[in-house]
C-alpha cells in the first residue's frame, strides 16, 4: 500500500473526512471504555443522552458550544493567515477583564447599548492583547507561538492578582471573584429555566460573519492569500503587515468575544476558573472544522457534546470523564491523519 | 548496442483521465548516455519516477541487469544501482555536503559514523569524476552549480550504476553545463550508463548517443545522435514545426525607467548592487547577462519594488520613486515576471481566477466597499484566459495543477492585461517547452512593438542575444554598460559573465577581448 498525491480533492471527500475521523476516535475510544469495565454501546448511548438527550443537555451543550464557537472561530481566522494564535486562552480573559472593568458599575447604558458595547469593548481587549505578539512576529520575527502561548500565564496570573487585590468584590464571602456585570449588560435567557443565553445566537452570527469575510470580501482574499504564499502576496502587492495586523485584531477580538459570554451571558461575574481551557479547546474546535468558518459552529457543538456527555456517562458508568479529553485528542489526530487522505489517494501495490 | 543495462517494458501509468505514460518501452546499454526529450508535460519526470519508485505504474515492468525492480520501492531502485537527480533538489541545506552524502546510507544502529572513510571516499569521487566541492561546506553556502554536483555525488556514493538526470542543465550556466557534461563523459568512460532528461535540442545533441522523443506520454520517435538533426528532433517532439518569433528592428523612444548610481547593501542576507546605472527606453529589449547570484534578484527586486536603493536614484517615467512598495510600482506603469513562477508568481493554493486578479484586485470594479466583485472578475479573468490560452479545465481549479507554461502564461496575463509601460521579465523561459518560450517572447515582442521597455534577465544567452536590442553584463553587483547586440557575441558574454571580460571598455574592444 502506498500514497499517492490527488490532482483534485472531490468535494465530497473533504467533507466526510471529519465525520469519518469522528466514527474512527469513537471506535478507538470504545478500547477504553471496555477496558473501564462498561459495556460500549450503552456507554455511548448514555453519552449521546447527556449531550443531546433531553432539552436541558440540549441546552447545556449549546450553552458551553457558545464560547467554543468563538475561540475556534479566533483560531481558524488566524490560521488561514499562517498567523500562529495559541493565546485564545489569554484573549478570552482579556475581554472578560474589559467587562470586569466597564461593565460592573463603572457605566450604565440601557441593555441595547449596553450589550454592543461590552462585545466591543471586549473584542478591543482581546484583539489588543494579540496585537503585542503580532508586533514582535513583523518586526522582530518572534515566533508567535511561543509568545501567544506564554501570553496566557501572564493574563491569567493578572486575573489572579486583579481578583484577590483591586477586584475583590468585597460581597463574595472572601471567593476570588469580581463584582458582577450591572443588570443592563446581562445577556438575556434564550430559553426559560436553562442557562442558554443570547450569546449563543452572537456566535452564530459572528461564524456567519466570518465566513462571509473570508469568501466575499477583499479582506478574506488577502488572509488568504498570505498565509497560503507569503511570498507571492507580497510580491504581487498584497500589504502584507495591514493584513497580518487585521488578521489579529479579528482573530484576538474574536476571542476576547469569548470571554464577554461567559461573564455577561453566564456566570455574571469574573472568576478564575472562568475558563475550562476554552481557548485551547478552540484550537481543536478550528482543525477539526478544517479552518472553515461555519464548519466551527458544528465542531464545537461537537466537542461541547462530547464534555457534556461525558460528565453524564461518567456518572452513569462509573467512566472517568477525562474520556471526553481522550475522545477529542483522538478525533483531532484521526482529522489530521484524515486530511492526508483528502490529498493523497492509497493504492494498493 | 551493448547488452542493455535498464530495460523498460510496456510503462502505462495514468492519473485519472490522463494518459502520463502510455506503453512506453525503452533500453539504456552500458556505457550510453540515452537522452529523453520532450515537451514539459510529455510524461519524462513521470516516466523516472516510476523508475526510481516514486510512483507505481499501472502497468509494465523494469528490469535493471536483467532483475526485474519491484514496483514503488526507491530503496530496491537504489539498491539496484539506480540514482537520481531531481529538478527540485533534495538536501538538507543545514547540513554538510558530508553529512548529505552520508545520509540514509550508514545503518541507524551503528554506535559511530564512519566519517573518516566516507570522506576518503567522497573525495575519491570528487577527484575522479572531477566533480569539485568542498566537504565541510553546509548546503545552504554553496551556489546551484556546486548543489547540483552534491546530488550527483550522493548518487555515485550509493554506487549508482545508472545515473538519471531530470533537467539538469536549467539551473546551470553555459560553463557549468560544460563543466557537468565533462563529469558525465567521465561517468559514461567508467561503464555508468546516464538517462539525460531535457527539452533542450543543443544540450541533447552535444552529450547524448542515443535520443527518445516523448509527445504526449508516449515515445514517438527515437533517433541515434549521428542519424539525427537539431531540425528532426524539433519537429518530433512538438508534432509540428516551429517558427521563433524574431526581433523587428524598432528604434527605441523615451525614457521609461532611470536607474541612477543605486546601491544595495548585503542587508537582509539579498544580493549586493554597486553603483548601478540603467537607462531603458521605449520600444527597447534590455537584456542582463550573468552568472547565477550576481545581483541579479537585487536588480530585479529594486526594479520590482521590494526595495529601494540605499544609495542612488530610481525614477520611473521621469518621476522619481521614492517609497519602495510592489502595489506602487504596479501603479506606476510596471509589470514584473517574477524568477520563480511556483514560489512568487502565484499561491498555488488559489485558483486560477484568484491568481490572475492578485495585481487587481484592489480596483475597481473588482472589488467595491471591501467586497469582491465575483461577476467583474469572472468576466475579466475568463477574458484573459481565453486570450492568452491559459489551458485549465476550469477557471476555478488550483493554479498548482497547471503545467509550468501554462502558469507562465497566466502571471504573463496578469502582468501584460494591465499594458505596462515597463516590463520587468525575469527568466521568464526557465524551464518551459519550445512552444511556451516562443509564446513567451512573441508576448515580449508585441509588447516591445506597443512602446513598452523590457528588461530581459535571463541566463539563457541564446535568448538573450535572440530578443535583446542591448546586452548589460552584471558581475558581483556591477552592471555594465549596456551595448547593442550586434556588436556582441556569445564569447565576449561568456567571459564577461566570469568577470574577465573587457565588455566595460566599450564597443569596439569587446570583439578584442
Amino acid at each position: 500500500m502506498r500514497l499517492e498525491p490527488r490532482e483534485e480533492t472531490p468535494v465530497w471527500l473533504s467533507a466526510s473526512a471529519p465525520l469519518a475521523a469522528i466514527v474512527l476516535a469513537l471506535t478507538l475510544c470504545s478500547a477504553l471504555i471496555v477496558w473501564a469495565g462498561a459495556p460500549v454501546i450503552d456507554a455511548y448511548l448514555s453519552l449521546a443522552s447527556g449531550a443531546l438527550g433531553s432539552r436541558f443537555a440540549l441546552s447545556e451543550t449549546l450553552t458551553r458550544a457558545t464560547p467554543l464557537i468563538f475561540t475556534g472561530l479566533a483560531a481558524a481566522v488566524a490560521f488561514r493567515a499562517k498567523l500562529w494564535n495559541i493565546g485564545g486562552e489569554g484573549q478570552l480573559y482579556a475581554g472578560a477583564m474589559a467587562v470586569t472593568w466597564l461593565g460592573t458599575g463603572a457605566l450604565t447604558m440601557p441593555p441595547v447599548l449596553m450589550i454592543p458595547f461590552l462585545f466591543l469593548i471586549g473584542a478591543i481587549a482581546g484583539g489588543l492583547l494579540l496585537l503585542v505578539p503580532t508586533a514582535l512576529k513583523i518586526y522582530l520575527k518572534v515566533d508567535e507561538v511561543v509568545t501567544t502561548l506564554l501570553l496566557n500565564f501572564v493574563v491569567l496570573l493578572f486575573v489572579n492578582f486583579m481578583l484577590f487585590g483591586p477586584w475583590k468584590d468585597p460581597l463574595a464571602m472572601g471567593w476570588p471573584q469580581a463584582a458582577p456585570v450591572i443588570d443592563e449588560g446581562v445577556l438575556p435567557l434564550l430559553v426559560e429555566k436553562t442557562r442558554l443565553h443570547a450569546g449563543f445566537i452572537l456566535a452564530l452570527l459572528a461564524a456567519l460573519l466570518a465566513w462571509a469575510l473570508m469568501r466575499f470580501t477583499r479582506w478574506g482574499y488577502e488572509i488568504r492569500a498570505v498565509g497560503l504564499n507569503p511570498q507571492a502576496a507580497e510580491f504581487a502587492g498584497v500589504p502584507m503587515t495591514a493584513t497580518v495586523v487585521r488578521t489579529a485584531l479579528i482573530s484576538g477580538g474574536l476571542a476576547g468575544a469569548a470571554g464577554v459570554c461567559e461573564v455577561a451571558g453566564l456566570k455574571g461575574y469574573l472568576t478564575l476558573d472562568l475558563s475550562p481551557g476554552f481557548g485551547y479547546t478552540g484550537i481543536a474546535v478550528a482543525m477539526l472544522a478544517g479552518l472553515h468558518p461555519l464548519g466551527v459552529i458544528a465542531a464545537a457543538i461537537f466537542i461541547a457534546g462530547i464534555y457534556n456527555g461525558a460528565d453524564s456517562m461518567s456518572r452513569a458508568m462509573d467512566i472517568s470523564n477525562y474520556l471526553a479529553d481522550v475522545i477529542t485528542a483522538t478525533a483531532l489526530l484521526a482529522v489530521l491523519a484524515s486530511a492526508l487522505f483528502t490529498r493523497y489517494r492509497l493504492r494498493a501495490g | 548496442m551493448t547488452t542493455p543495462v535498464l530495460r523498460l517494458d510496456g510503462i502505462t501509468k495514468r492519473f485519472g483521465p490522463l494518459v502520463a505514460n502510455d506503453d512506453i518501452s525503452l533500453d539504456l546499454g552500458s556505457g550510453e548516455v540515452l537522452a529523453l526529450l520532450g515537451e514539459n508535460g510529455a510524461g519524462k519526470t513521470t516516466l523516472m519516477n516510476i523508475l526510481f519508485g516514486h510512483y507505481v505504474a499501472d502497468a509494465g515492468r523494469i528490469e535493471v541487469f536483467g532483475q526485474p525492480l519491484p514496483h514503488g520501492s526507491p530503496a530496491a531502485s537504489i539498491a539496484a544501482g539506480i540514482g537520481m537527480v531531481h529538478q527540485h533538489f533534495t538536501l538538507a541545506d543545514n547540513l554538510t555536503v558530508l553529512d548529505n552524502v552520508m545520509l540514509g546510507t550508514e545503518s541507524l544502529w551503528a554506535p559511530r559514523q564512519r566519517r573518516a572513510e566516507a570522506r576518503d571516499r567522497l573525495t575519491a569521487l570528487e577527484r575522479d569524476f572531477g566533480l569539485a566541492v568542498d566537504p565541510n561546506a553546509t548546503i545552504g553556502s554553496l551556489a546551484v552549480g556546486q548543489r547540483q554536483r552534491v546530488e550527483i555525488l550522493k548518487a555515485l556514493y550509493r554506487d549508482a550504476k545508472i545515473l538519471i538526470l531530470d533537467e539538469p542543465t536549467a539551473v546551470l550556466t553555459p560553463q557549468e553545463t560544460d563543466s557537468l557534461f565533462d563529469t558525465l563523459r567521465r561517468m559514461v568512460a567508467r561503464g555508468l550508463s546516464v538517462i539525460f532528461i531535457s527539452h533542450k535540442l543543443n544540450e541533447v545533441m552535444a552529450i547524448a548517443d542515443r535520443i527518445a522523443v516523448l509527445r504526449q506520454g508516449a515515445v514517438v520517435a527515437s533517433f541515434d545522435k549521428d542519424a539525427t538533426s537539431r531540425e528532426q528532433l524539433a519537429s518530433a517532439m512538438v508534432g509540428r514545426t516551429l517558427a521563433e518569433p524574431k526581433r523587428t528592428p524598432l528604434s527605441a523612444g523615451g525614457p521609461v525607467l532611470e536607474i541612477k548610481a543605486a546601491g544595495l547593501s548585503r542587508r537582509h542576507g539579498g544580493q549586493r548592487l554597486d553603483n548601478v546605472d540603467l537607462t531603458v527606453r521605449e520600444q527597447e529589449i534590455i537584456g542582463i547577462a550573468g552568472v547565477s547570484g550576481n545581483g541579479q534578484s537585487a536588480l530585479a527586486d529594486l526594479i520590482s519594488g521590494l526595495v529601494m536603493p540605499e544609495t542612488g536614484s530610481l525614477r520611473m517615467l521621469g518621476e522619481p520613486v521614492r517609497r519602495a512598495g510592489p502595489a506602487a510600482m504596479v501603479e506606476r506603469g510596471v509589470g514584473r515576471v517574477p524568477e520563480d513562477r511556483h514560489s512568487t508568481g502565484v499561491v498555488g493554493d488559489m485558483t486560477v481566477r484568484e491568481n490572475l486578479i492578485l495585481e487587481d484586485y484592489r480596483r475597481r470594479p473588482f472589488s467595491r466597499f471591501g467586497l469582491l466583485g465575483f461577476s467583474a472578475i469572472a468576466t475579466w479573468t475568463d477574458r484573459l484566459i481565453d486570450s492568452f490560452d491559459i489551458r485549465c479545465s476550469s477557471a476555478a481549479v488550483p493554479v498548482r495543477s497547471l503545467s509550468g507554461g501554462n502558469m507562465q502564461k497566466l502571471i504573463l496575463a496578469r502582468v501584460l492585461a494591465r499594458e505596462p509601460k515597463l516590463i520587468l521579465a525575469n527568466q521568464p523561459t526557465r524551464g518551459l517547452d519550445v512552444g511556451a518560450i516562443a509564446y513567451v517572447h512573441e508576448k515580449l515582442f508585441e509588447a516591445r512593438a506597443r512602446g513598452a521597455g523590457i528588461v530581459l534577465i535571463s541566463e539563457d544567452l541564446e535568448e538573450l542575444l535572440a530578443l535583446s536590442d542591448r546586452i548589460a553584463v552584471i558581475y558581483q553587483g556591477r552592471l555594465s554598460e549596456p551595448q547593442p547586440v550586434e556588436n556582441v557575441t556569445l564569447t565576449d558574454l561568456g567571459l564577461s559573465m566570469s568577470g574577465h571580460g573587457a565588455f566595460d571598455r566599450g564597443a569596439d574592444q569587446s570583439h578584442a577581448a
